[in-house]
């Protein structure tokens, strides 16, 4: 493997780990700020624990997206240096707004949040929180803008000396309508993987209980049934939402990156009205689209594309020579592209990566908002699940809308292939701005060099990822009050005494900050 | 001024901002094993560096993403360069941050240790390939003309990476210790304190050594004074902490890397990545630069969002100004309505 393979795989590694974190910590922080608002204004203790509990887990979680977030700014300049001097000029600046607007927010305020119980007044302690929420959202917004403008650049001018784009319009940048679209369907998934937390975890614990025969009167009671009946309508709502800006995403999409979309629907030539494939039969990993032939529903594609029944969508063996007439069929004989220098472009994306991504990413979803659905109903006017199939299917279900966010992302990153900077299709051909993926590697670094970041950096996420599944397993299943860990005096209404609750420990001389950390 | 220079002092701004803050909590950290001798003073230090290490640490996120964001040449210049020994120092920095939250996740003797000296051995890791990197980049790195390394994995790395290294580290240490003083008391105050008033004098040497060399390299009058300044510091922190004037003596110390960071960025300047190939290649900040309409777009930013940061960063200092001891926390009055 060259370089560029090498550290292809580096970023996608690295990447989908981070985005394992970030959704959780987005959609988590964004449900345990609503709970504690809601324990500020009702004073009930269930709010309470609910926040201590899922803010325990919102915070084991922050810190793995903050650690291999640093991973991922530096990743641009180490790996990929050419990327970063062709677009600096636009994507260094969003990275750079993120970490002063935002992140530096999120940490202060999330600090101030952890070691704030009992030290800062009640109301002022609440807002830290919202700060700390407040400050990851906008944090995403920044990197979806900068990521968005790699799929569909503007605000900018080729600069005639360097041949790098200038920057013209910021105002253009952050209003991308590609990036509007990116975010609120990123933020409405990051409410999917929160949303299937508190169902899956809410549910074992409110079963496990019921076999137990404990009382469905008390506190800890109403801390799962409230988590499981928030987490379901977060779920199915939120899977509205994701059908919805996912819709407009991909009407996006048809327009700027056409490849990208008839390739997720091995759309081989193209078809006045369009049919949507369902499920596809080919030789696995074939590139040849010929050799795809699906389950399809008539007319569907062209609603989905552009809201009518009848438009024509433009097949992948057309947009393959659309794009060798205008950029070329082979990429320039300059070592500068390395050893592609010279090669024919493959226009297409991997037909198989985004033909079942995409499909993954839709399927998953579903899947998630199905079990939300199910928790609803299985817990109306007060009842308790006891099926086992249901309690551990919504468990494992958990994973569901990780595997559809991960697969989302994998799917508009390796879509917009080969080229790193996508040209946008709305700017005069000879003004566009583009980037192919070969040139933008550190010319100056070895194979070796990149391989042994590669293989450090995954044993490392590797161990952490083991440790992190371990502490959250033994942290869920101890139950409500291993969120209790601190005392905090004056924050615990009366009437719910900590060491008469079933599973409480003893207090511990570390549990201040047991909570904290 | 013109906006790269504006630019220009703001990276060394964040940079020696980082070092300043950050420095303190890589300090306690390397120190755990050192002045940490019991459970309970282990656990003191960590927590005087528990609410601040990770708003610290967003210091080095955004004086890296400045970097990027006005000095792209700089940024893809820089990181290929030294491409081995910023992937230590983001091994370092991820261990370190999952060990701080994870040590308290659970409780054995045995968990503690382990979670306690992967801290210290991340922070050290991430102090010293941070020094590394600076020390290479302001001392002369191998680049042509393009801005691309040239010699191999390990040719930027050589006596000015470990100047830097050595500079960064003992610099921290110094710092940590005299942030304990400041912040514990007990045990842990006095440990801090013997160790401050022993190393204080010789720990400055390696920092001050390096300002120097850039100094007598491109240095002018201005910054020799700077680096008079620093190298006076030393002795002012030296003769408080043997009062045990710890205030001050974490102030002197604050002034030793103040003085010794703008010598060296200051002589530096315009040059951010000197060649040691040949100076016709040094990268210069007008070569590095993004277009002025961007600079234009990020001080505005910075202009209105930096001292909102500064401001809530302050508060969290304030919020936590009470010194620490190692008895349990006395509850505190509910402060709230």
């Amino acid at each position: 493997m060259d370089v560029l393979d090498i550290a292809r795989w580096q970023f996608g590694i690295t990447t989908v780990y981070h985005f394992l974190m970030v959704p959780l910590t987005i959609g988590l922080g964004i449900l345990v700020a609503v709970m504690h608002t809601m324990w500020v204004r009702t004073d009930k203790p269930e709010w309470l624990r609910m926040t201590r509990f899922w803010g325990r887990i919102y915070l084991i979680n922050f810190v793995l997206g903050v650690a291999t977030g640093l991973v991922q700014e530096f990743q641009f300049g180490l790996a990929w240096s050419e990327y970063s001097r062709f677009v600096g000029d636009v994507f260094g600046s969003l990275l750079a707004l993120e970490a002063l607007l935002a992140f530096f927010l999120e940490s202060t305020f999330l600090g101030l949040w952890i070691f704030g119980w009992g030290r800062i007044p009640k109301k002022a302690h609440l807002a830290t929180l919202w700060a700390a929420v407040i400050g990851s959202v906008v944090s995403a917004y920044f990197i979806i803008a900068a990521n968005s403008w790699m799929q569909h650049p503007v605000g900018v001018v080729t600069d005639d000396a360097t041949g790098r784009p200038v920057q013209v319009d910021f105002l253009a940048v952050l209003s991308n309508n590609t990036a509007l679209a990116a975010f609120s369907h990123t933020i409405v998934a990051a409410l999917m993987v929160a949303g299937a937390a508190l169902v899956g975890i809410g549910l074992w614990h409110l079963r496990k209980r019921a076999l137990a025969g404990a009382p469905t009167t008390d506190v800890d009671h109403s801390v799962w049934r409230r988590s499981v009946r928030l987490g379901g309508y977060v779920s199915v709502a939120a899977f509205l939402l994701t059908a919805v800006t996912g819709d407009i995403q991909g009407k996006l999409m048809y327009e700027q990156q056409p490849l990208k979309m008839s390739s997720a629907e091995a759309l081989c030539e193209t078809e006045a009205p369009a049919p949507f494939s369902i499920f596809a039969f080919s030789k696995f990993g074939s590139q040849e689209c010929d050799d795809v032939h699906s389950w399809t529903v008539p007319y569907l594609l062209s609603y989905l594309a552009h809201g009518d029944f009848s438009t024509a969508v433009p097949g992948v063996n057309e947009l393959q020579a659309e794009y060798e007439a205008a950029y070329g069929e082979t990429y320039p004989d300059d070592p500068s592209y390395g050893d592609l220098a010279g090669e024919p472009i493959d226009y297409t994306p991997l037909l198989a990566v985004t033909y079942w991504n995409f499909r993954l990413m839709i399927g998953m979803g579903m899947a998630s908002a199905a079990v939300g659905a199910y928790a609803l109903w299985a817990t109306r006017k007060g009842r308790v699940p006891t099926s086992k199939t249901g309690v551990y299917g919504s468990l494992l279900a958990i994973g569901a809308p990780f595997v559809a966010n991960a697969s989302g992302w994998i799917f508009t990153e390796m879509g917009r292939q080969p080229f790193v900077v996508y040209p946008n299709p709305d700017v005069p051909r000879a003004d566009q701005v583009y980037f192919f993926t070969a040139q933008a590697v550190s010319p100056g670094v070895s194979a070796g060099e990149v391989l042994t970041s590669l293989i450090t950096l995954t044993a490392v996420y590797g161990a952490l990822a083991v440790v992190e599944l371990w502490l959250l397993v033994r942290f869920v299943r101890g139950g409500v009050t291993s969120g209790d860990g601190a005392p905090t005096p004056g924050h615990t209404p009366e009437g719910t005494p900590d060491d008469d609750l079933p599973g409480g420990r003893d207090k511990h001389e570390d549990d201040v900050l047991s909570f904290a950390y | 001024m013109d906006l790269q220079t504006v630019w220009f002092v703001a990276v060394a701004v964040l940079w020696t901002g980082f070092l300043l803050l950050e420095g303190f909590d890589f300090g306690v950290a390397a120190l755990l094993p050192v002045l940490g001798r019991k459970p309970a003073d282990r656990h003191l230090m960590l927590r005087s560096i528990g609410p601040l290490w990770d708003g610290n640490e967003v210091w080095l996120i955004t004086a890296a993403g400045a970097v990027f964001a006005a000095f792209p040449g700089w940024y893809a210049t820089w990181l290929p360069a030294l491409y081995l020994p910023f992937v230590l120092v983001l091994f370092g920095l991820i261990i370190r941050a999952v060990a701080f939250e994870w040590r308290h996740s659970h409780h054995t003797a045995q968990w503690d240790t382990t979670w306690t000296h992967v801290i210290t051995g991340g922070s050290l890791i991430a102090a010293l390939g941070i020094g590394a990197a600076l020390g290479a980049t302001t001392l002369g790195l191998p680049v042509d003309a393009d801005g691309n390394r040239v010699g191999g994995a390990f040719a930027g790395v050589g006596w000015p990476a470990v100047l830097g290294a050595v500079a960064v580290l003992s610099f921290s240490l110094v710092h940590g210790a005299v942030f304990l003083a400041l912040k514990t008391d007990g045990p842990v105050r006095l440990a801090a304190r013997r160790f401050a008033r022993r190393w204080s004098p010789v720990a400055a040497v390696p920092l001050l050594v390096w300002a120097g060399l850039v100094q007598l390299r491109d240095g002018t009058t201005a910054t020799a004074v700077l680096w008079l300044v620093a190298a006076l510091a030393v002795l002012v922190t030296w003769t408080r902490v043997r009062v045990d004037r710890e205030g001050q003596a974490f102030t002197a110390w604050a002034v030793v890397l103040l003085g010794s960071a703008a010598t060296i960025f200051g002589s530096a300047y315009p040059v951010v990545v000197p060649s040691t190939i040949d100076p016709a290649f040094d990268v210069t900040i007008s070569d590095a630069s993004v277009s002025d309409y961007t600079l234009t777009v990020m001080t505005w930013a910075a202009g209105v969002g930096l001292p909102v940061v500064l401001g809530y960063q302050a508060w969290t200092y304030w919020v936590f100004r009470k010194r620490l001891t190692a008895e349990p926390e006395t509850p505190a009055e509910p402060v709230h309505v």
